[in-house]
């Protein structure tokens, strides 16, 4: 009886108890507006501010985009590489691990040594924080294919580059997109780590501002924005999946 | 039914046939001393094949049998090419086997069907993998998908399909360029009892209908009987030839088939083969 009600009622609904129980702790504990304001000013400073925190965001969203788009534009064809070819794979993967295991956003004060305050360290470290599990997830997909598969279609005769299009690829497809949505969290972070450290544009500066000046309303206002934009984009990927590999069991309908 | 024993130490002693070879028609596929050695990882090597004489001929229909890792399946990879012999050599219509060989059609255990192309999709693989076009196929593919008895599915999905349907569809892609040769490496091993009966009746219905020559891995006593005009009875590791029987049942064989004196005296034979090589403890 629960699956008859629509799925936005659910949503709404559940969104309504957070609010409630938000207002309740706001008005039992007393909170002073500076610490946690209620959910009711912090919508008056969304509304109020919208046309700034609004800006602030499209400038988020490009760098957030553009660091992802670089990292899965360089990560896919890395891993086909390191997956096709054992001597590359020995030269680049155990440097590539190596540097990984330098933390990504203690990198971003050197970038903006590097590349000024501009948005090219943001997005820098965006693509950075993004490009690992890309390749990782894509060559666990492309190395997953049964061997039995590969003699299979070399009793068709096919060359290596056919049963790497047709076979191994689209083998991965699931693979690489649980990657890409790994990277797109990610790539949120390292947006928001560059503007932290040095800017004067973008969500991440408005919420350094905000702290600065205990305007914790517009703090929250922004966080209420940030998580929409991340989740937006998340949203975006999980469609991108959806529409690229309707066949995998992930994407199914499940009959109740 | 005849047995011919040709490494014969300690067999029960079955009727020696000799002529058996010489009466066949010029063999298809030829054998010659093949031995396979695999190098494990700790450099200590396994010998998998060991010195296997064998000829099949054309249209025949032969099943290698023998217990789990008696290099069967590594016999079946060697005549298609996919892996060469240590020693020895394969060879097809009297050409040595050097690289994969395409003219032929493989049936796996798992049916290897691609699970983001339809029915008729993994059908026209076959096709597609040889650079070929697939619309002059298309009506070709879907008469023989018709013929196992899958003409409503050919727009369904490999997971929408049951186990001995999607086998159904990865013969139907191992058969749909009319290859004269047709290898199957325990294709059957993975299904239920009574898919994998119906199965081998269609099997055999599609074998005298195209009279392909097929060469059949399998470790069932009962399935190899059923099948093939020959089975190869092999020693577990290292694989050598043990036994052969000639099954000289009528065909088209039925489930009737299997209470025929031939049929419960091959399998005796062959239970009492194993039993001496230690594969089976009595």
């Amino acid at each position: 009886m629960y699956a008859r009600i629509n799925p936005l009622l659910w949503t709404m609904g559940s969104f309504a108890i957070v609010f409630a129980v938000w207002e309740a702790i706001v008005w039992f504990f007393a909170m002073p507006q500076y610490l946690l304001p209620g959910p009711g000013p912090v919508f008056v400073s969304l509304a109020g501010n919208f046309a700034a925190i609004l800006s602030q965001t499209w400038w988020t969203a490009a760098t957030i985009l553009a660091g992802f788009i670089l990292a899965a534009a360089f990560a896919v064809p890395l891993a086909m590489v390191i997956v096709i070819s054992p001597l590359l794979e020995r030269l680049i993967y155990p440097p590539m691990v190596a540097t990984q295991s330098i933390p990504k956003i203690a990198l971003a004060p050197l970038f903006i040594v590097w590349f000024g305050f501009g948005v090219v360290p943001k997005v820098a470290v965006a693509f950075l924080i993004a490009f690992f599990p890309i390749v990782i997830d894509t060559i666990v997909g492309l190395r997953s294919i049964d061997p039995a598969m590969l003699q299979l279609a070399r009793s068709m005769g096919a060359p290596p580059y056919r049963i790497f299009l047709k076979m191994r690829l689209p083998h991965a497809l699931p693979a690489i997109f649980g990657g890409l949505k790994v990277a797109s969290s990610l790539a949120v972070v390292g947006a928001l780590t560059g503007e932290f450290v040095g800017s004067d544009k973008g969500l991440g500066y408005l919420l350094v501002q905000a702290a600065g000046n205990l305007n914790t309303a517009l703090l929250f206002a922004t966080l209420v924005v940030l998580s929409a934009l991340a989740m937006a984009f998340f949203y975006l990927i999980e469609v991108l999946e959806r529409i690229a590999i309707p066949w995998h069991a992930s994407q199914r309908t499940h009959p109740h | 039914m005849t047995g011919q024993s040709e490494t014969g130490t300690g067999a029960p002693a079955m009727p020696a046939a000799k002529s058996a070879a010489s009466r066949r028609r010029a063999a298809f596929i030829e054998l010659d001393a093949v031995s396979k050695t695999f190098s494990t990882r700790d450099r200590s090597s396994t010998l998998a094949v060991d010195g296997v004489d064998l000829d099949i001929g054309a249209s025949e229909f032969v099943s290698l049998l023998g217990p789990s890792g008696c290099g069967k399946s590594t016999l079946l990879s060697i005549i298609a090419g996919l892996i060469q012999p240590t020693s020895g050599e394969a060879r097809i219509e009297g050409k040595p086997v050097l690289a994969p060989y395409t003219n032929t059609g493989i049936v796996f255990q798992s049916d290897l069907l691609l699970d983001w192309r339809t029915v008729l999709g993994n059908v026209l693989i076959q096709f597609e993998m040889r650079g070929l076009k697939t619309a002059p196929h298309r009506e070709q593919a879907r008469a023989l998908i018709g013929s196992v008895g899958l003409a409503d599915f050919e727009r369904k999905y490999p997971w929408e399909l049951s186990g001995g349907m999607r086998q159904r569809v990865a013969i139907c892609r191992a058969l749909i360029h009319d290859p004269p040769l047709l290898l199957m490496d325990e294709p059957f091993g993975a299904l239920d009892a009574l898919t994998r009966a119906q199965l081998q009746i269609d099997l055999q219905s599609i074998w005298q209908s195209t009279r392909k020559t097929v060469v059949f891995v399998t470790h069932s006593i009962e399935e190899a009987v059923f099948l093939s005009d020959r089975v190869i009875v092999m020693t577990p590791r290292p694989g050598r030839v043990r036994d052969i029987l000639e099954i000289d049942l009528p065909r088209p064989r039925g489930l009737d088939v299997r209470e025929h004196p031939a049929f419960t005296e091959a399998i005796l034979h062959v239970n009492h083969l194993f039993q001496d090589m230690g594969v089976i403890r009595a």
